[in-house]
This record gives structure tokens, C-alpha cells and sequence, in this order.
């Protein structure tokens, strides 16, 4: 009887044990494989397009993107429904994902999974693009686009129609914005700080030595901000690491192979260490939110509370009378400065270039209705409203040249720092490296040393795409 | 009719109406686990070539875990979270418990709720709740710069105390209850008559009352592992597994790692890990039971 007693409890003690693995390992996974090929077959060759209507007899789009706290995308949607001609026979369902970068790329991972929750139309990074194509999970669009005027006419930049077309020469996504980064700076803290208010750093030690004065002449203000945390995602990867690294002349990746110890990656990571050692970045708990983004911009540059702010053209977006944050006089009192490269070597300054762009998923049951809100999205009169509004750069080349969309402040210097600016590598393993990349920096900025970060950062790149395609320098 | 005749018949009858809910456990806790540990042997991926074509690509997933930093690194975090957690979880909760012993129900029912609180709030309020009060400009920074002692970030820096303390507010009811329980099972009377005999308080309690109570302290050891093993909403709230790597569990790691890096197999076979220290201490746990 003992026995058995004992053999219960330990019985129990392991049943107890397996939940742990079974609640956390198997939840999500479960259904994702397998079953979601089966059915995109099934969708694809026996429902016809317009089958699933919505209760008024309309075909149902429904659109998915990431909701940031500003509105510029949901009212884009919004009002190119208003001023679509299909009105009648189209329902739009505006399903945006609030969550952080991260969680938003897993979210759209899983659900472009599944053709029960796969949406018509999807917000997609570019960066990320590469990857979904990969998995299968978005729609080779080169059918939709042989009758798509403006994508055929060269009215899509090059530059962008390349960063939307995968290895095989097939496009799978329109880019609608692109951006360029750069140092913005609050012209009155320079001027309180006996600044030049018309500052362009030749080096980084220039950065350092303003930062420097700042601190010592307005100690209330924090005089540098860079997206340094895993919670702000591809923006710490993009914004801040790989504006440094390319800056040194180095890149990410070297023939391919993912460079992963070197010299200018150490020298990149010292620049972060000395910004957070020397006192002139903003608190950690601050720095390391998922907000960090919005708080600088939103709250702090305008306030006269951050001198220096490492960011990317957009957030000019939230001054704007539509925009999160409203700061009329934006235009006079904000400056923008190149990023200089390390040591001032040319080409003198640096920037990387993104942007979005909006994909159909391959488990839509709508494709054509879907392309066809698409480019009616993309038309001229709807687009230039959402590209004003969200402060982004246009992807069309006749909206570049409207006085209403070029007379915007900053335009014209941004729009200039895209020749020569850099993209991120078009290399499905990106989406893995470049979450090694935002912890590498979070730990530097925490406190790590560099030398730490990166022998961390090696070993997490090693592990993830094997050391076959990585390099040290 | 005979009487074994009988017996089988009611053996049968049980059998049957047992089956729902040994069908069930197989369905939603057999087959996860099992296909748990199947993930863990194959490439599967979120995004990317990987998720496309699901190959089983054997052992290489452990290979790639021994030589991982960040392994090791969140292993020694999730130690040091249990750790810190279990002590702090069942010494509090056993002088809470002590304390709370033969007051009058009065006292035991404003205070026992108080304590309560903490462990009947969902993870999300409590992470919430810890954050405020540890924050910058939280709670406890204000009553330090009341009586004019340094303000910290505490989330920053001492990132896993913090995490380890909500932990245990959370978690010290749950400890509190079950020795309350055991301690009102302690016959009166062998304290009486170790008192008689001379014991002092101390020694009452090294001697007499641990003894007796020994089977709970494993029992409730062994719960408290297992669910603190597991934490997972409330360190992912209130740091997220940062600043850096300093309080990156492996429930935090092996999420990071299966969504946020997408690598879903990689994931699954950390979590794996998971049971492995999960069982160990189960087993151990069972076994110092068993030595009475």
C-alpha cells in the first residue's frame, strides 16, 4: 500500500512536470503546420474568389497592421473605402495588431499561417518580407501587376521595387513609404547650450563633444537618444546599431556570410557605451520601453527635454496638426544634421532606408478584390494624403515632384540623404540576427562590456545560421 | 451471480466512465507533450525557408543548446529566480502562517484576505502593480525621498530582486495556507508535553512542530517549484527578460527564441530543458518524502 502510494505521488510530481512543457511549448504550434498547407490547397483550387461574402451579400477585404497609438493607417484605409468606386460590393474590416514590433511580426507569422485567420491585405517590413516569401505566405504578385499602369511606367521608385522583389524576380509586396535617418536636434537647447543652431557633426567624436557641452550648460536635459532596447525592436537594429556600423564602412554582411566579430562592430558598440556611460542618454527605464521611440519624439525633443534625437523621417509625422503630438512650429525649432560616419571618411555621412509595404497573404480567399483596393490605396489623391500624414516618404515618384508633398519641412534634405543610403540585407536569416543585434545592445547599454555584448552577439548568430555562414573580421 | 463476477463488473463500469477524461488528457496533454518533444528534434520555424518545408533534423537543436551562451546564462537566471522565490515564498509564508496561529478568527479573517490578495490577482494586475510600485517614480521611490534616501531603478538596477519580490508577493499565500492548514493539524498535545518536559519555543519548533508538518514543506516546495518554474507573464511585464540578459529566464528565452527570433523547434527544444530541471526537482522532492 506504501508502495503504491509512492508510486502515485511520483507519478503525479512528473504529470505535474510535463504541464510546464505542455502549456508553454506545445500552445501555439500545435495546429500551425501541416494543417495550413492542406487548407491553402483546398482554398486555392476549389473555393472561387468571392465566395466568402459578408452579411449585406458584399465581399469581405479585411486589412491587418500595426497599431503604433497613431492613426494615420487605419484613416488611410478609411478614407480610400470612402472614395472607392466598389463601395457597394466591397466591406472593409480594419483588423490592426496593437502590439510591439516584435510581437507584431509573430502575430502575422501565425496568422498568415491559417486560412481561417489569414487577412486579404498585410502591412509588411521589408526587412521581413524576404522571410514570409521564404514560408510561402504571401502571394506572388507579378499576374496582378501586368495590368498595373503606374508599377509598369516606372512611377515606383527602383530602388524600392527591388527591396519588394524576392530572389525568383517575383514581386510580393507595393511598397507604399521609405524613409531616411538621421541626428534631429531642438534648436532652442542649442542655443541655451551657446550652440551653433545650425549643426552638421563631422564625426562621431563631434557628436560626443556637443553632447558633452549640453550636459554641462543644460544638465536637466538629456542631450543624446538612440533606440537602444530589445522592446523597440528592428528600430534599435536599424535606427541606431546599423546607422554606427555602416558609418565605420562595414556592413552587416560580407559575401554573404554574416560578419559577426570585428573591429568596427566594437567600435559601434563603444559609441552606445560612452553615450550611456558618460551620462548623456535619457534613464534606462525610459530608453528601454517599448515607447522609447514615441517618448523622445512625442514627449521629450518638443518639450525641450532631449537635445539630440537619432531617428528617422517620420517622426516629423507626429507635428503635424493630424499627427499624435502637434508642435506647430516644428519647422523652425527642429533641426536636422547627417549622421556622420566614424571618423568623417566619405562619403561624410550615412543613412539606411526602409519602408513598408502592403502584401496580399497566399491564404486570402480575395486576391483580385484585394489588389484592386490595393492600387486604389496607392492612387495619387489617396496617397499623397497618407503620405503627408504619416510623414513618410513617398514610393512614387510623381507624388516627389507635389508642391503640397515636397514644400513639407525637411523633405527635400531627407529625400536627399536617399541616394547612397544603405538597405538592410536581403537575407531571410535577417529577421533572426537582428533580434541577436537589439539584445547585443541592450546589453551594452546596460551595463555589458562591448567585448561581452559581442562575444554574446557571436555566439547567438553562430547558433542561429550556422557556422558555415559566418565570418569574423 | 458470484462475487468476482461481480468485481469485474464495477471494474468495467469504472473503466468506462473513465474514459472522457482519460481521452481528454490524451488528446489536450498527451499528444502536446509528445508533439512538444517531436518539434524539438525538427527545424520548424515561424517565417522563413524553415517554415515552409518541416524537416526532423535530430539532435541538432541540443547540439546548438550546449554551446549557447544565453542557455547557460538563462539557466543560472531561472536557478536564481526559484531560489530566491522559494525561500522567500515559504519562510514568509510560514511566519505568516505561524503568527496567524491560535489569534482569534477575527484577526485571521482581516488578515488572512490581505495576504490573499496578492495570490488571487491575475499575473498581468500583479506585474502592473509590482511595476508602479517599483517604478522610478513609483511607490517606493517616494517613501524613499520622503525620509531623503537615494532615489533607484530598481527595475535596472537590481532587476531580478525586483522580479523575485513580486514574485513572492504573489506567490506567499498560496504557502501561507497550506502551512496554516498543516499547523492546526499539530496535536496540541505533543507541544503541551514537550513545553512540560522542558523545551523551550525554539526548540518546540526545530523539534516538534517541523516534523510534523515535514510532508507539507516538501509537498508545498514541490508546487512552488513546478509554478515558479513556469513564470512567465509576469518577468516578460515587468522586464521582459532585460535590461541585457539579467533576468532572461528560460520560459522568456524560449519564447524570444520560438517568436520573436522564430526559430519555433530551437524553442521547443529549450523548453525542454525545462522539464528536465522540472522533473529532477520533482523526483527529489518525492524522494525526501519518502525517507519518513
Amino acid at each position: 500500500m506504501k508502495k503504491m502510494k509512492r508510486i502515485q505521488a511520483a507519478a503525479l510530481a512528473s504529470v505535474m512536470a510535463l504541464s510546464l512543457t505542455a502549456c508553454q511549448g506545445a500552445g501555439g504550434k500545435s495546429e500551425t503546420q501541416g494543417g495550413s498547407t492542406a487548407a491553402a490547397t483546398q482554398k486555392e483550387t476549389e473555393k472561387p474568389a468571392g465566395q466568402t461574402t459578408a452579411a449585406a451579400g458584399k465581399t469581405k477585404i479585411s486589412i491587418t497592421f500595426r497599431n503604433d497609438g497613431s492613426d494615420v493607417l487605419k484613416k488611410w484605409f478609411e478614407h480610400a473605402y470612402e472614395t472607392y468606386d466598389k463601395k457597394d460590393s466591397i466591406e472593409l474590416d480594419i483588423a490592426p495588431i496593437t502590439a510591439s514590433e516584435g510581437d507584431y511580426f509573430a502575430k502575422v507569422a501565425l496568422a498568415l499561417q491559417s486560412a481561417d485567420t489569414a487577412p486579404d491585405i498585410v502591412c509588411e517590413d521589408t526587412f521581413q518580407l524576404p522571410s514570409d516569401v521564404a514560408a510561402g505566405y504571401l502571394t506572388n504578385l507579378s499576374s496582378y501587376l501586368k495590368d498595373y499602369k503606374e508599377w509598369n511606367d516606372g512611377t515606383f521608385y527602383g530602388a524600392l521595387v527591388d527591396g519588394v522583389t524576392y530572389d525568383d524576380g517575383s514581386v510580393y509586396g507595393i511598397p507604399y513609404s521609405t524613409d531616411t535617418r538621421g541626428l534631429w536636434y531642438n534648436k532652442d537647447v542649442f542655443a541655451a547650450a551657446g550652440l551653433d543652431t545650425n549643426w552638421q557633426p563631422k564625426t562621431w567624436q563631434d557628436v560626443l563633444d556637443t553632447c558633452k557641452v549640453i550636459k554641462e550648460k543644460c544638465p536637466d536635459v538629456v542631450p543624446f537618444w538612440c533606440n537602444s532596447g530589445v522592446a523597440t525592436g528592428e528600430a534599435t537594429s536599424m535606427q541606431t546599431y546599423e546607422m554606427l556600423l555602416y558609418g565605420t564602412g562595414e556592413q552587416l554582411l560580407d559575401n554573404n556570410k554574416w560578419i559577426v566579430k570585428s573591429d568596427n562592430i566594437l567600435k559601434s558598440l563603444n559609441f552606445i557605451s560612452t553615450i550611456y556611460k558618460d551620462g548623456y542618454g535619457p534613464s534606462l527605464s525610459k530608453v528601454l520601453n517599448g515607447e522609447a521611440g514615441n517618448i523622445a519624439s512625442r514627449e521629450y525633443l518638443p518639450k525641450g527635454k532631449l537635445a539630440i534625437t537619432l531617428d528617422g523621417y517620420w517622426m516629423t509625422g507626429n507635428y503635424k496638426e493630424t499627427g499624435a503630438a502637434p508642435w506647430p512650429e516644428y519647422k523652425d525649432k527642429l533641426g536636422i544634421a547627417a549622421m556622420p560616419t566614424s571618423e568623417g571618411q566619405a562619403p561624410g555621412s550615412v543613412t539606411m532606408s526602409g519602408g513598408w509595404a502592403l502584401s496580399i497573404p497566399n491564404l486570402s480567399d480575395q486576391k483580385d478584390a484585394a489588389m484592386d483596393f490595393i492600387k486604389h490605396c496607392m492612387s495619387y489623391d489617396v496617397y499623397l494624403d497618407t503620405i503627408i500624414a504619416q510623414g513618410n516618404i513617398a514610393t512614387r515618384t510623381d507624388i516627389a515632384k507635389d508642391v503640397s508633398y515636397s514644400s513639407q519641412p525637411f523633405m527635400e534634405t531627407c529625400t536627399g540623404f536617399l541616394s547612397g543610403a544603405f538597405y538592410r540585407p536581403r537575407n531571410s536569416q535577417y529577421t533572426t540576427v537582428t533580434t541577436h543585434i537589439q539584445t547585443m545592445v541592450e546589453s551594452v547599454v546596460s551595463g555589458t562590456s562591448p567585448e561581452d555584448a559581442m562575444a554574446q552577439y557571436k555566439s547567438d548568430v553562430t547558433n542561429s545560421v550556422g557556422a558555415e555562414n559566418v565570418v569574423e573580421k | 451471480m458470484n462475487k468476482k463476477q461481480s468485481g469485474l463488473l464495477e471494474e468495467a463500469k469504472k473503466s468506462v466512465l473513465l474514459m472522457p477524461s482519460v481521452l481528454l488528457l490524451l488528446v489536450f496533454f498527451v499528444a502536446p507533450i509528445l508533439l512538444t518533444v517531436y518539434y524539438s528534434f525538427t527545424n520548424l520555424a515561424l517565417s522563413g525557408e524553415n517554415a515552409r518545408q518541416l524537416k526532423f533534423i535530430g539532435l541538432s537543436n541540443y547540439f546548438t543548446m550546449f554551446k549557447d551562451r544565453t542557455v547557460r546564462i538563462s539557466i543560472a537566471n531561472t536557478l536564481v529566480f526559484l531560489l530566491g522565490s522559494l525561500i522567500g515564498q515559504q519562510v514568509l509564508g510560514f511566519i505568516i502562517a505561524l503568527n496567524m496561529r491560535n489569534k482569534n478568527r477575527v484577526f485571521r479573517g482581516i488578515v488572512g484576505p490581505v495576504f490573499l490578495a496578492g495570490w488571487i490577482m491575475p499575473e498581468v494586475v500583479v506585474a502592473l502593480c509590482c511595476s508602479t510600485f517599483f517604478g522610478d517614480s513609483g511607490t517606493l521611490n517616494q517613501i524613499f525621498s520622503f525620509f531623503h534616501l537615494p532615489q533607484v531603478e530598481f527595475l535596472f538596477a537590481v532587476p531580478m530582486l525586483t522580479v523575485i519580490l513580486a514574485n513572492i508577493w504573489h506567490g506567499t499565500a498560496f504557502s501561507m495556507m497550506n502551512f496554516q492548514s498543516a499547523l492546526d493539524g499539530v496535536p496540541a498535545d505533543i507541544e503541551e508535553a514537550a513545553r512540560v518536559d522542558g523545551a523551550g519555543p525554539f526548540q518546540t519548533m526545530i523539534r516538534i512542530v517541523l516534523p510534523c508538518i515535514k510532508n507539507t514543506i516538501a509537498t508545498n516546495t514541490m508546487l512552488n517549484t513546478l509554478s515558479t518554474l513556469g513564470v512567465f507573464g509576469l518577468i516578460y511585464m515587468m522586464t521582459g527578460g532585460g535590461p541585457g540578459t539579467k533576468t532572461l529566464t528560460l520560459p522568456i528565452f524560449m519564447y524570444r527564441q520560438a517568436f520573436i527570433s522564430q526559430q519555433l523547434g530551437y524553442g521547443t527544444a529549450i523548453s525542454m530543458i525545462l522539464l528536465v530541471i522540472g522533473i529532477v526537482l520533482s523526483v527529489f522532492y518525492t524522494r525526501i518524502m519518502r525517507n519518513d
